[in-house]
């Protein structure tokens, strides 16, 4: 069995894995939910839209399914404590997450304007609203969240719902919103007909830029205006460590590895090079570096909280991170072995699945065959 | 120390929205399977008809998919919104099955269920035949995992008490895979699942054979549903839930409340068939009962007595007194980890400190006198009266399923449904029972487990998050209003799918010109 402080921190990578998982596959479904009603103009381009991603979703979405059940058995302390202090934003992220599944079931089944009308709003609501409320989410952990641990152990959040939409919380959604679209938007271009990928293209390279300027904003909230939190060296994981705060401090693992700016630098020409590569037509490998953008941001925001998971502001002492969060060595060990052996089955299958359904949804196809839900 | 009120609200919210889930899943189960049945005799007989009978009532099966998806990720989340401390206190060992369900089945499943609704020109008929069956599988798998980490809460097996991180912690993976009441739970769940998808099809088949509808498609799908589901109602009797019931103590208590078994019956165990328990005199009165019965149930033999209420609450009143030594032995081991007098008095009652943990209920338990003791042994009987009804109703629905699937079966070899209209009318109407029997035995399972969330270790007053009673509130009436709604409108795309039927929809017969292989888009008079 590794060493205990090995273990949590392939855990902290397995964490953040499968967060990018996530937001790679279900991110553009998303990303294509949030815009399909604007770029599809007809109801058949709306289907056509739809179609493009209706069979994928749904394994898509495992991964924050995954992610979830990862987090309760290997950060147990985490889960509790983040799901029950963002209760009322659990709760609103939970109804988007739970329309959208009913949404994409129930919108075809009848033919009517009003009928379709209804659901492809609900579908707009659940993919914009999930998108921004991750962003959010990150956002406030940069920002600190007010809780602490009672003589039980029990995490006691000290804040309100709105507490959560401070100034940065709300641009680090923005930024994550800004993100998905262009991604979904790339995937529409990538896998759809005309006049939809054209249309979609176009989204996709006005997000790059509403992206690169908000993720550059970010960082210099970051760098010159934010207080971050550092653990004084030498008490990583004792409960007496001493945590200071400091504007400036959530670069510090920047400032002390140089080379991890190559992070950060791959997020923002990833989605330079998608906004030309789409101009160039070349939507594969415009969806590909959109891809490596939503990658390398969730990394370059792990990489500043690091070893934080999430920070306590209103009792710093009591945030929770890679060192006193986490479940017994033998449970991290044992959930190791399951992952190791069964997270590259899922990518297999996962990949053949992508390859039989490979080809753009034309609106000639959709008349070729009646395969709906 | 714990807001009672927060308490209530919170085990309201759990208990319907865990309800509400529960009417989605076990037709999934039983449906994916009928499926498969479905497409194996269309792939092994190549006859087009059992190809459409798989597209039609997989229909159905994809509206009643997409409703169990979503109300699963609510089950998911609902630990950590609602149950923080529960799931500080035993996530290392609740949250590996709840994760390894979600790489191993829940993955399998959503990634080829797709597949299996945009697959069918793009695979070969054995491939698609495939996908069906990975999805089959997947949602099997899930009630394994999902059933193993329930079985952890009604026999908390393979952990121990770490004081240091105040929770419990896994000792052994290999007994928590092997949970006598896991297995158990697995294959009484699961067969009660594929009841629940005959009937679903029997009762529309029967339907549509009152209409005078689709009859082809009809009867070869009662058939399939009366062979299958006779087999599964016969299995979800005889393997009971019952049968891990020496397992624990809850267990056993759960045996005594669900049988008004005030005193102890000794061996061999008769069985009550019926009574009114009397909960102020703590008797039962008018009871019929069937001797050994009782015994061969619970104890699968005829020479071990069933202890009664009264045997296991003279219990939990020790258990209780040895509770507070290990809860204050605790307290010490807080403030002074290196008392090693404390140590070996933690250690000596720590199997008991989950019993010291209910007095958290009136007050510190350190300054409980007899009364509260008292009070708190008796807290660990759970719901008599209800138990008693639910498990008899259960049972008696589980030995009509029976009834109703051989009738079933012997006129499907006879191929006589059409002459024998009252039983159509009779499958028809029991459409809505097996979702009862489901609903109940739920009820019998979780409510039969309180004051605990997981037996003898965590009371559930106990489990819960620290938020304002206002939040729960909230939450509870948003997801009444929001379920409600999607209720209607799953019940009424249900009833107008069933309605349009397969010939409506264009799936049988095809359409003349297009004599078998190429149809015209079956499921267009949806879609245009």
């Amino acid at each position: 069995m590794p060493d205990y402080d090995t273990l949590r921190l392939i855990w902290w990578l397995i964490l953040g894995a499968l967060l990018i998982g996530f937001a790679l596959t279900d991110g553009f479904d998303l990303g294509v939910g949030a815009i399909f009603r604007f770029v599809g103009r007809s109801d058949e381009e709306r289907r056509a839209l739809l179609e493009s991603i209706e069979p994928v979703w749904e394994g898509n979405q495992v991964w924050f399914v995954l992610a979830g059940g990862a987090t309760f058995a290997a950060w147990p302390r985490l889960y509790a404590a983040s799901f029950s202090g963002l209760y009322l934003a659990m709760f609103v992220l939970l109804v988007a997450l739970i329309l959208r599944p009913v949404a994409f079931n129930f919108r075809n089944k009848r033919a009517d304007r009003g009928w379709r009308e209804l659901w492809d709003w609900a579908l707009c609501v659940a993919g914009t609203v999930p998108a921004l409320l991750f962003g959010v989410a990150f956002g406030n952990l940069f920002c600190g969240i007010p809780y602490q641990f009672d003589a039980l152990a029990r995490p006691v959040y000290g804040g309100g719902f709105f507490n959560l939409l401070s100034p940065f919380a709300l641009l680090a959604g923005l930024v994550s919103l800004a993100m998905l679209v262009m991604h979904g938007a790339s995937y529409a271009a990538l896998k759809t007909g005309e006049p939809m990928a054209a249309r979609a293209a176009r989204v996709a390279r006005v997000s790059a830029l509403v992206y690169l300027t908000l993720f550059v904003l970010a960082g210099l909230w970051l760098a010159f205006a934010l207080v971050g939190q550092r653990i004084a060296p030498g008490s990583p994981d004792s409960l007496a460590r001493s945590v200071t705060l400091a504007s400036g401090a959530w670069l510090d693992n920047y400032r002390a590895h140089p080379r991890l700016w190559l992070v950060p630098i791959a997020a923002l020409a990833g989605a330079a090079a998608n906004w030309g590569l789409l101009g160039a037509r070349r939507p594969l490998a415009a969806f590909l570096l959109s891809g490596l953008t939503v990658a390398a941001t969730i990394l370059s925001a792990g990489i500043a909280l690091f070893p934080f998971l999430l920070p306590s502001s209103s009792h710093p002492q009591d945030g929770l991170t890679v060192w006193n969060a986490a479940s017994s060595q033998k449970t991290l060990f044992i959930m190791l072995v399951t992952v190791a052996i069964f997270l590259p089955l899922v990518l297999a299958y996962t990949t053949w699945v992508f390859r039989t359904l490979r080809g753009r949804i034309t609106l000639e196809e959709l008349h070729g065959h009646g395969d709906q839900y | 120390m714990v807001d009672l009120a927060v308490v209530q609200v919170s085990r309201l919210q759990f208990a319907l929205t865990a309800l509400y889930h529960f009417l989605f899943v076990p037709l999934t189960l039983g449906l994916s399977m009928i499926l498969v049945i479905m497409e194996a005799v269309y792939v092994m007989t190549g006859r087009e008809i059992w190809k459409r009978m798989t597209r039609f009532w997989g229909l159905l099966f994809g509206i009643n998919f997409a409703m169990g998806v979503a109300t699963g990720i609510t089950m998911e989340f609902q630990f950590g919104t609602n149950w923080a401390y529960y799931s500080h206190y035993v996530g290392d060992i609740f949250g590996a099955p709840l994760a390894i369900e979600g790489l191993m089945a829940f993955f399998l499943e959503a990634t080829f269920v797709g597949l299996f609704f945009f697959g069918w020109g793009r695979l070969s008929k054995v491939g698609h035949l495939v996908v069906t069956g990975l999805v089959a599988l997947g949602s099997n798998l899930s009630a394994l995992w999902i059933l193993i980490a329930n079985a952890w809460m009604q026999n908390p097996v393979g952990a121990t008490f770490n004081y240091q991180t105040m929770r419990m912690e896994l000792v052994s993976f290999r007994a928590l895979l092997l949970n006598p009441v896991a297995q158990a739970k697995f294959v009484h769940t699961v067969a009660a699942g594929y009841v629940v998808g005959s009937v679903f099809v029997l009762a529309i088949s029967a339907w549509y054979l009152l209409q005078e509808r689709n009859r082809a498609f009809a009867r070869r799908s009662m058939a399939v549903a009366a062979s299958f589901g006779l087999a599964c109602a016969l299995s979800v009797v005889v393997l009971g839930d019952e049968s891990g019931y020496e397992a624990s103590e809850n267990q056993r208590m759960k045996v005594a409340a669900i049988e008004a078994e005030w005193h102890t019956e000794p061996a061999p165990a008769a069985f009550t068939a019926f009574g009114f328990p009397d909960l102020e005199a703590h008797r039962t009165r008018d009871e019929v009962k069937i001797p050994w019965l009782l015994g061969l149930i619970a104890t699968r033999s005829v020479d071990k007595p069933v202890p009664g209420i009264f045997e296991l609450v003279a219990r939990a009143r020790e258990r209780v007194k040895s509770g507070i030594e290990a809860y204050a032995a605790l307290q010490t081991l807080r403030a002074n980890p290196d008392n090693a007098a404390a140590r070996e008095r933690f250690e000596q009652h720590q199997g008991d400190l989950g019993y010291g943990l209910l007095l958290l209920r009136e007050g510190d338990p350190l300054r409980a006198g007899p009364a509260q003791i008292e009070r708190a042994a008796w807290s660990t009987v759970p719901d008599v009266l209800t138990l008693f009804w639910c498990f008899r109703i259960m049972v008696g629905l589980g030995l009509y399923f029976i009834v109703l699937f051989a009738i079933a079966f012997y006129l499907s070899a006879r191929h006589r449904f059409e002459r024998n209209r009252w039983f159509l009318k009779l499958a028809f109407w029991s459409l809505p029972l097996p979702w009862l029997a489901a609903e109940l035995g739920w009820v019998v399972a979780e409510y039969g487990r309180q004051p605990w969330a997981v037996d003898g270790l965590l009371p559930t007053f106990l489990g819960v998050s620290v938020t304002p009673l206002s939040n729960v509130w909230f939450s509870l009436t948003g997801f009444v209003i929001f379920y409600s709604a999607l209720a209607a409108v799953d019940v009424y795309l249900m009833v107008r799918t069933v309605r349009q039927g397969p010939e409506g929809l264009g799936y049988w017969p095809p359409a003349a010109g297009h004599p078998t292989e190429k149809p015209p888009s079956p499921g267009a008079a949806l879609t245009s």
